[in-house]
């Protein structure tokens, strides 16, 4: 450097911060109103506060019972074990039917990533059927599989394996041209490379897929049970609600949609919020 | 001896729907051991076409490309890509992970030793303290510089680096050109880098390509360019020089 620069560089003096911290803690109010489930839960208590008031106003149990009698209907069914009973009899037929569909949905991939007429076939297939709610198909499947389980799977498989096999795919085809180069350098190919690179950096519309199919199973399989409840003795929580619609114990069907209901909440914010935490949000591929 | 990487006559043509593409036609260089070669050319020269072939992403359709007397037949570890687009690194891993994997994988190694390389690595280019954090918690320049690290560790014939700073802010690139030559004084490694600066050229490489555009011919090849220095003036002069020549049949519409 030369001795006659023109410019002059003038250092400032450090200076404390301002209120002497850079972090401030937040409050305990503040912090718990950032937590989505705590603002979730307010708004719960808010809605069983306005149902409680409204039945009591309008004071017809058989029309529409408080929300103290669903709920104390609910506890004495829970402990006698009825509607355990019930939801777990659901629950085993919507696990068959949503672990098929999703086997089905993963083979179905497999076939469209690796294959042009396997993406033809399962664009046309999803294009065909995702519309077609599964329900419909119910008359189909009890001359099919007779009053029973099978008949329940069929559609349930129906239900789940469009929206899983659709948003797999199009997670597949949505991974960057960055990070498929990425694994090929590593000399991946075949199953490692759609194991190791595909499926993780898909993994949001996978998930997405698994959410959409979880849902649409639950309720077809409790629409589903609704026209035929039993098989073999134990019939699910769909049916649990027509018979007690038949036998007029409207606390007792609103304790069983209550059900119906928790379990829901129960998987989407208990198994999938979690497993949404501990993939996509803490790899930052979603906010 | 032969060279290390050996490019002959290679012709690079893509389609897109309607036309077929000559990227580059009959470009020859050749690559030796520690050499800091740069490709350097405006856009639509080919350069990271050329660069994409050599990582085997593409095949020639004229000519071939041999590294150490293999020709280049398909993507491989012995050559590690280093790109300019940020989500090269697996989001779903560490910073760690994202160097062990390939060191896993493709190397074969015990975790052990992996990690022991990979961790060597990161403190290379000073990312220790980010060594458990995940990619999207990173900035762009920590990014490449784990990206550097990933295919340093792997310890390839040749590193491929595809305009890997052009990402960056201006400081940014600074530093990590600095960086760079600073692991190449340290390790010796050879590496393949496209630019589109010529700056950037003259303080990277030791050997510049220069190409031509629409189709990508060589133009020149500039030695000794690790002779030049920006105290005297020199490198401002081979840049004015290289810009003359990289713009001299330019028609002068602009």
């Amino acid at each position: 450097m030369s001795t006659t620069m023109p410019a002059r560089i003038i250092m400032s003096e450090a200076a404390p911060a301002a209120d002497g911290a850079v972090e401030r803690q937040l409050g305990t109010a503040e912090i718990l109103w950032n937590s989505g489930f705590v603002r979730k839960t307010v708004i719960i208590v808010v809605l069983a506060l306005v149902w409680e008031i409204y039945a009591r106003i309008l004071d017809n149990p058989l029309l529409f019972p408080t929300f103290s009698d669903t709920v104390t209907t609910l506890w004495q069914q829970t402990i006698d074990g009825t509607i355990p009973s019930r939801a777990l009899s659901s629950i085993k037929v919507l696990l068959m039917g949503y672990v098929a569909g999703i086997l089905l949905a993963a083979t179905l991939t497999m076939l469209a990533i690796s294959t042009r007429i396997g993406t033809d076939f399962l664009e046309t297939m999803t294009a065909m059927f995702n519309p077609l709610p599964a329900i419909a198909l119910l008359p189909l499947a009890l001359i099919w599989f007779g009053l029973g389980n099978g008949s329940l799977v069929f559609v349930l498989v129906h239900s789940v394996l469009w929206a899983v096999a659709l948003n797999t795919h199009s997670g597949f085809r949505g991974v960057s041209n960055t990070l498929r180069m990425v694994g090929r350098n590593y000399g991946l190919k075949g199953l490692p490379y759609v194991t190791k690179i595909l499926i993780p950096a898909a993994f949001p519309s996978i998930l997405t897929g698994l959410k959409i199919g979880w849902a649409f199973a639950w309720r077809t399989l409790i629409a589903a049970e609704l026209v035929f409840g039993v098989s073999s003795g134990a019939g699910g929580l769909g049916w649990f609600i027509f018979e007690n619609r038949n036998l007029l114990d409207i606390p007792a069907v609103f304790a069983g949609l209550l059900t119906v209901i928790i379990i829901g909440l129960v998987v989407e914010n208990l198994i999938f919020r979690t497993l949404e935490r501990r993939t996509v949000q803490k790899w930052g591929l979603q906010h | 001896m032969s060279p290390l990487l050996d490019v002959r006559g290679v012709t690079l043509r893509y389609k897109t729907p309607n036309v077929l593409v000559t990227a580059t036609e009959r470009v020859s260089f050749r690559v030796d051991t520690s050499d800091r070669f740069v490709l350097l050319g405006p856009s639509g020269c080919g350069k990271s076409t050329l660069l994409k072939a050599v990582g085997g992403y593409l095949h020639p359709s004229e000519g071939e490309i041999r590294i150490k007397d293999r020709v280049v037949k398909e993507p491989g570890a012995d050559r590690m890509m280093v790109f300019q687009e940020f989500d090269q690194l697996l989001p779903w891993k560490t910073v760690l992970e994202n160097v062990t994997f390939p060191l896993l994988n493709a190397r074969k190694m015990s975790r052990r030793d992996a990690e022991e390389r990979a961790r060597a690595y990161i403190e290379k280019v000073g990312l220790t303290r980010a060594i458990d954090s995940y990619p999207h918690t990173l900035s762009g320049g920590m990014k490449q510089r784990v990206a550097i690290a990933r295919g340093m560790a792997m310890e390839p014939d040749i590193l491929l680096m595809d305009e890997p700073f052009a990402a960056l802010d201006a400081l940014t690139r600074r530093t990590c050109q600095d960086e760079l030559l600073q692991l190449w004084e340290e390790t010796k490694f050879t590496v393949l880098f496209v630019t589109h600066s010529i700056a950037e050229a003259i303080k990277i490489g030791n050997r510049i390509l220069l190409l031509s555009p629409h189709p990508g011919r060589v133009k020149a090849e500039v030695r000794d360019v690790d002779k030049v220095s920006s105290q005297d003036g020199s490198a401002g002069q081979l840049e004015q020089q290289i810009h003359d020549l990289l713009f001299a049949d330019e028609p002068a519409h602009h």
